[in-house]
């Protein structure tokens, strides 16, 4: 009974967190895409614009909420939920604290590499429940992106996993040591672009700026429904940074405690300012030139992180 | 290449286009009618303008004037190829074969002035709507939306 | 945005399978910044087929208006046809006019409308390239272009008044003299840009994925460049190595000194690059006007603000941002001419989209028209 209780509770937490983190990421890309633009970004709602998310997300709110005609209303209503859930609930496997995580699992590395992969089919479902052939073609290519991008993200991922014998979260930051950090940077890049590729952003945009063009698989959605679109963006944001922090380098080390979480905190914008910042610096690609980088060059490249990781194992 | 010189080049080549060639405005001028103008063209071609740079037409009292002007890099020279077209038959052959350039400045001359090319493969209008009634660079055009500045002068 | 997707009956191609072909209209709005062109695109799968531009959006009879003006009152017909460079259209058909007219144009003028076109050509080559960045989806190039393009627009702002369309040149001459330390003020524009346009190359140019958008699409080779009266960047970008300032020598240029950067392979890649390093060279000719110019008449004494030229017709071109702008006027005397025609260079170069497009899929279709640079001003005029 307490377990219900306290998956309804944390289910409570994780969407506030989700909705404050994406607040704060709006907020936080904004401020960066206009610095690195020699502008400065939200000045005037909120001490340094920090309550233009609040105030647009409540414009998005008293939107009208429209279904096109041609759309499947079902599920049409249904994909947003579907591609933000699966976000929401990788959140809970990650260690916050040294010892603590909300959902203690010992497959819980699997976890937050298996769940999110559910929201394709809210991108696919999206796409196709448009009612817009253009926005199904889409939905098609961005759902192949992300399938594609699993590879060596998990690859990238199971270096640590070798490195630390479990797949337990709370017990792999418990073995973390130092010179990992050294021993999976390759890791570490292949695992960040991966995940921004994962999260359909960034240079690998094609399925969502194909809006620069036709429509993009969540053209057709406006108002709220739009907005959780973007929440599972930043959402998706916040869980690659933490997830990274954690594996890659070591979550709250070197400090421990309630510091330690402050730690993992800065480490996990830090990485964010960086996925954000390259977002904004580099141009997009195109979707060929997207696969094949995925292929020819990532996958090859978690697969040296494996054997590096494969040639330390012995001398641990 | 200078006037006297580009006069030299084509008399000697084509002795035929001589005398329809005159100078304006410090422009070397050949004016052919109707029958001789694809075939003046061609020639002009043969000699080295390789160039297309516009077509155009210009409508008098009594017709229509086409003017086209050509360019020959190589030489450093151009000229002007002036026809004249009857109001009451406008059309004329089509220059695309010579110079691919041709296709859509034909079509605006369509467009505008009603003048259609024969042997055009596409022609039909560019600027206006499919459904434009008219050809609204023509002086007679009508059209009770135009208003007329007043003559001060 | 309007989107028709119609999808034709189904063929049978060689092997036998059905295969139906989609038609995407493109509409004439445009999410990219290159005003509004309509595109018919028939596509195989991803792959274009045949891609159909369809104009006439902004056709506001420009050409017959100017039969019922005075040669001045055209003037500010011209800076709306090319309105991204508004000094160089109202240079070519002021050009057209002193021509048909006999009318000489003082020294300084001819100075000052040097500086002008070349700093106009800057500031239309940063929106060019910056909307290049912007299909490609940077973002951060188009801001930084358009920041090059702001020092300009301001300094055309202290000059005449307005940011976009000047009404500066004209017949004679030029409208006023530059204000007290507007020359100075160019020469310190014009000094720092050089290293702020390498910036914009190495942050753009040099990125990978920027190359990987832009190099091999739509590739014009030097034949079907002539041939289809390709002229400008578009031109040059394929190695036709063909430019007014050089080739007809109008105005002052004979007295610069500067490169005409030609492209290899014709994609668009190198007409992007084309543009770029053209600023450059624009940068380097203003800092020799700036040093030859002298004081004296910005316009032709003793002209009548009322032109009758003598009958007849005359042409004359200038090279602009976007090749060779030319305006051919008849006049019969009166003081309206009797004809205006506009030889506009983006016109000519957007009737090779349907050849460059094929083969292409739609994300390089994009690409493709920026990299043909129209300004629908001009094209539909």
């Amino acid at each position: 009974m307490s377990g219900l209780l306290w998956g309804m509770l944390f289910g409570l937490l994780a969407g506030i967190a989700i909705a404050l983190a994406a607040l704060f990421g709006v907020w936080w890309e904004r401020k960066v895409a206009g610095r690195i633009q020699m502008r400065f970004g939200p000045q005037e709602a909120g001490p340094a614009g920090l309550l233009q998310t609040l105030a647009d997300t409540i414009k998005l709110v008293l939107k009208e909420d429209i279904t096109p005609r041609l759309a499947d209303r079902r599920l049409y209503r249904i994909a947003p939920l579907v591609v933000f859930t699966p976000v929401a609930m990788s959140l809970a496997v990650i260690p916050f604290a040294r010892g603590w995580a909300p959902f203690d699992t010992s497959v819980g590395v699997l976890f937050f590499l298996a769940v999110p992969s559910i929201s394709v089919l809210g991108i696919l479902l999206g796409g196709w429940a448009s009612g817009n052939s253009y926005a199904t073609l889409g939905g098609m290519r961005g759902a192949a992106q992300m399938v594609s991008y699993e590879v060596p993200r998990t690859l990238a991922v199971l270096s640590v996993v070798v490195l630390a014998g479990t797949l337990r979260p709370v017990l792999l930051l418990g073995r973390f040591q130092w010179w990992w950090i050294l021993a999976t940077l390759v890791g570490f890049v292949v695992y960040l672009i991966s995940s921004i590729a994962e999260m359909n952003r960034g240079p690998f945009d094609l399925a969502e700026a194909e809006s620069e063009l036709v429509a993009g698989y969540f053209a057709d959605y406006s108002g709220i429904r739009w907005a959780v679109f973007m929440m599972t963006e930043y959402g998706s944001v916040l869980a690659a940074s933490l997830f990274g922090s954690v594996l890659f380098l070591g979550g709250g080390w070197p400090l421990s405690g309630a510091l330690g979480v402050v730690v993992l905190l800065v480490k996990a914008v830090l990485i964010a300012t960086l996925i954000i910042w390259v977002k904004w610096t580099l141009p997009r690609m195109r979707a060929d030139q997207l696969m094949r980088f995925c292929w020819t060059v990532l996958t090859p490249l978690a697969l040296v992180q494996l054997l590096i990781v494969g040639a330390v194992v012995p001398w641990l | 290449m200078n006037i006297d010189e580009l006069r030299e080049h084509l008399c000697g080549t084509y002795p035929d286009l001589c005398p329809l060639f005159s100078i304006e405005f410090g422009d070397g001028v050949l004016i052919v009618d109707r029958g001789r103008y694809w075939s003046a063209a061609k020639d002009l071609k043969d000699l080295g303008f390789d160039r297309l740079g516009m077509i155009t037409a210009v409508d008098g009292v009594d017709d229509f004037e086409i003017v086209a002007r050509v360019t020959a890099r190589e030489m450093g020279a151009h000229i002007f190829l002036k026809t004249h077209v009857p109001r009451d038959e406008p059309a004329i052959e089509t220059l695309t074969d010579l110079w691919p350039a041709a296709d859509w400045q034909e079509r605006e001359v369509y467009d505008l002035f009603g003048i259609s090319f024969r042997g055009h493969p596409d022609m039909r209008r560019i600027l206006l709507p499919d459904d434009w009634v008219g050809h609204p660079l023509r002086k007679d055009y009508r059209d009770e939306r135009i208003i007329r500045r007043p003559d001060y002068i | 945005m309007a989107i028709e997707v119609e999808s034709r009956t189904p063929v049978h191609d060689e092997d036998g399978r059905a295969v139906e072909e989609l038609v995407l209209n493109v509409g004439p709005a445009h999410p990219s910044t290159h005003g509004v062109c309509r595109i018919i695109a028939h596509l195989d799968g991803e792959v274009v087929t045949r891609a159909e531009p369809v104009i006439g959006y902004l056709h506001r009879g420009i050409e017959k208006m100017a039969e019922n003006r005075t040669y001045l009152q055209i003037v500010p017909l011209t800076d709306r046809l090319d309105y991204v460079g508004s000094m160089y259209a109202n240079w070519a058909y002021c050009r057209a006019v002193e021509r048909l007219a006999g009318i000489g144009v003082p020294e300084r003028a001819e100075y000052l409308r040097v500086i002008t076109c070349e700093l106009q050509r800057i500031a239309s080559h940063m929106m060019s390239i910056g909307s290049t960045g912007a299909d490609t989806g940077a973002f951060t190039m188009f801001v930084y272009a358009f920041d090059v393009r702001e020092r300009v627009v301001e300094l055309f702002e202290a000059l005449t008044g307005s940011r976009l369309t000047y009404c500066y040149v004209r017949p004679g001459g030029v409208a006023a003299d530059a204000p007290e330390g507007w020359l100075d003020d160019v020469r310190r524009v014009v000094g720092e840009m050089p290293a702020r346009l390498a910036e914009l190359d190495r942050l753009f140019f040099g990125n990978v994925i920027a190359r990987g958008r832009l190099k091999g699409v739509g590739v014009l080779d030097v034949a079907t460049a002539v041939a289809w009266g390709a002229s400008g960047p578009v031109a040059r970008g394929s190695g036709v190595g063909w430019d007014l300032r050089k080739s007809d020598t109008y105005s002052l240029y004979p007295r610069f000194d500067f490169d005409v950067p030609v492209g290899e392979r014709g994609d668009a890649y190198d007409r992007a690059r084309v543009r770029l390093w053209e600023s450059v060279e624009s940068c380097r000719i203003i800092e020799q006007a700036l040093d030859q110019i002298e004081p004296g008449h910005v316009h032709a004494p003793g002209l009548p603000r009322l032109l009758k030229p003598r009958p007849g017709d005359a042409y004359d071109h200038i090279e602009s941002a976007r090749g060779s702008l030319g305006v051919y006027l008849v006049s019969d005397g009166s003081p309206r001419p009797y004809r205006m025609k506009v030889r506009s260079p983006a016109f000519c170069n957007l009737a090779l989209l349907p050849l460059l497009a094929p083969g292409h899929t739609i994300s390089d279709l994009v690409v493709i028209l920026g990299s043909l640079d129209p300004v629908f001003g001009e094209v539909d005029r």
